[in-house]
């Protein structure tokens, strides 16, 4: 990479507009500087790439459930409500 | 994103459904939605057995509100809007009297970073983050999970919300926005904060598991 490419859009500064960028909420300018800057820097298409795995891993989590006692007071509370 | 997400009836009929005193139709519900209602309530509160009561509390306030539903959210959101503010208040009346404070560090540590004036990369990576080895599949295994898991119960509770409702709960900005009372800026500050604290907690533990 040569001065002249250097991207206008530091690393440090690209990291804090990551959810911006995957939101599409940044500027059309500031979106072609995210976009040269990533074109350049392998780095910051590891760290990109290491947040979506982070959100769709958070999208996979296990489900938590009720317990049985907690479900079934429910129910009966549902018919207690039905009556009235 | 979660199957719970949506259900094969639409908001109208589960309403009639409910007011009838459709007991499966109820019991399917709470199948369905209890997982997120108890991620919501976990947001606030740590110990399991009372973000149930928060849920069955809820659950009760939904059946006797049912009649003021507006309609200007999907039946799930409103639901789910009932969560917080429920959990909310019992998270005020039992809380700690020291509120941790809120973190609002940088994504990235400064020190990952090659300082101002640095005569050729100023502020470009000192230290380079590194593809993760681990297949994607894997970070959902016990040992990472748990990772996810201490970094979600260490985010300040306002991140944890947001975190929980947009990236486990797949909710759309807008409606997430409406629930917390948050501006659609702020949610996404605290949105891209609580994940920056979920990736460098898994980069720490990867970079130990993946050391050649």
């Amino acid at each position: 990479m040569t001065d002249r490419d250097l991207p206008e859009l530091p690393c440090r500064d690209l990291v804090e507009l990551v959810t911006e960028y995957l939101e599409d909420r940044l500027s059309a300018v500031d979106r072609a500087r995210f976009d040269a800057h990533l074109a350049e820097c392998e780095a910051c298409r590891a760290f990109l790439e290491q947040f979506r795995q982070t959100i769709r891993t958070l999208g996979r989590l296990p489900e938590e459930s009720l317990s049985d006692h907690a479900r079934i007071s429910l129910l009966a509370a549902f018919r207690g409500w039905r009556r009235n | 994103m979660p199957s719970s997400f949506s259900l094969d009836h639409n908001d109208e009929t589960l309403i009639g459904a409910l007011r009838s005193g459709d007991e499966r139709a109820f019991g399917e519900l709470v199948s369905r939605w209890s997982s997120a209602m108890l991620r919501v309530a976990l947001a606030h509160i740590a110990n399991h057995a009372i973000a149930e009561e928060v849920v069955q509390e809820a659950w009760l306030t939904v059946l006797r509100s049912l009649d003021r539903f507006e309609r200007r959210s999907a039946l799930r959101t409103w639901v789910l809007g009932i969560v917080v503010n429920i959990a909310r208040a019992r998270f005020r009346v039992e809380r700690r009297l020291v509120p941790l404070p809120e973190d609002d560090g940088p994504t990235v540590a400064p020190s990952r970073f090659l300082p101002a004036d640095h005569p050729r990369w100023p502020h470009h990576w000192a230290i380079e983050p590194v593809p993760w080895k681990t297949p994607e599949d894997d970070l959902l295994a016990e040992e990472t999970r748990k990772i996810i898991n201490d970094a979600i119960a260490e985010l300040p509770p306002a991140q944890r919300e947001v975190l929980v409702l947009r990236d486990l709960e797949g909710m759309a900005a807008a409606d997430a926005c409406n629930i917390l009372g948050l501006t659609d800026t702020h949610q996404r500050v605290l949105l891209h904060r609580a994940r920056a604290r979920v990736r460098n907690a898994l980069e720490r533990y990867l970079a130990k598991t993946e050391a050649p």
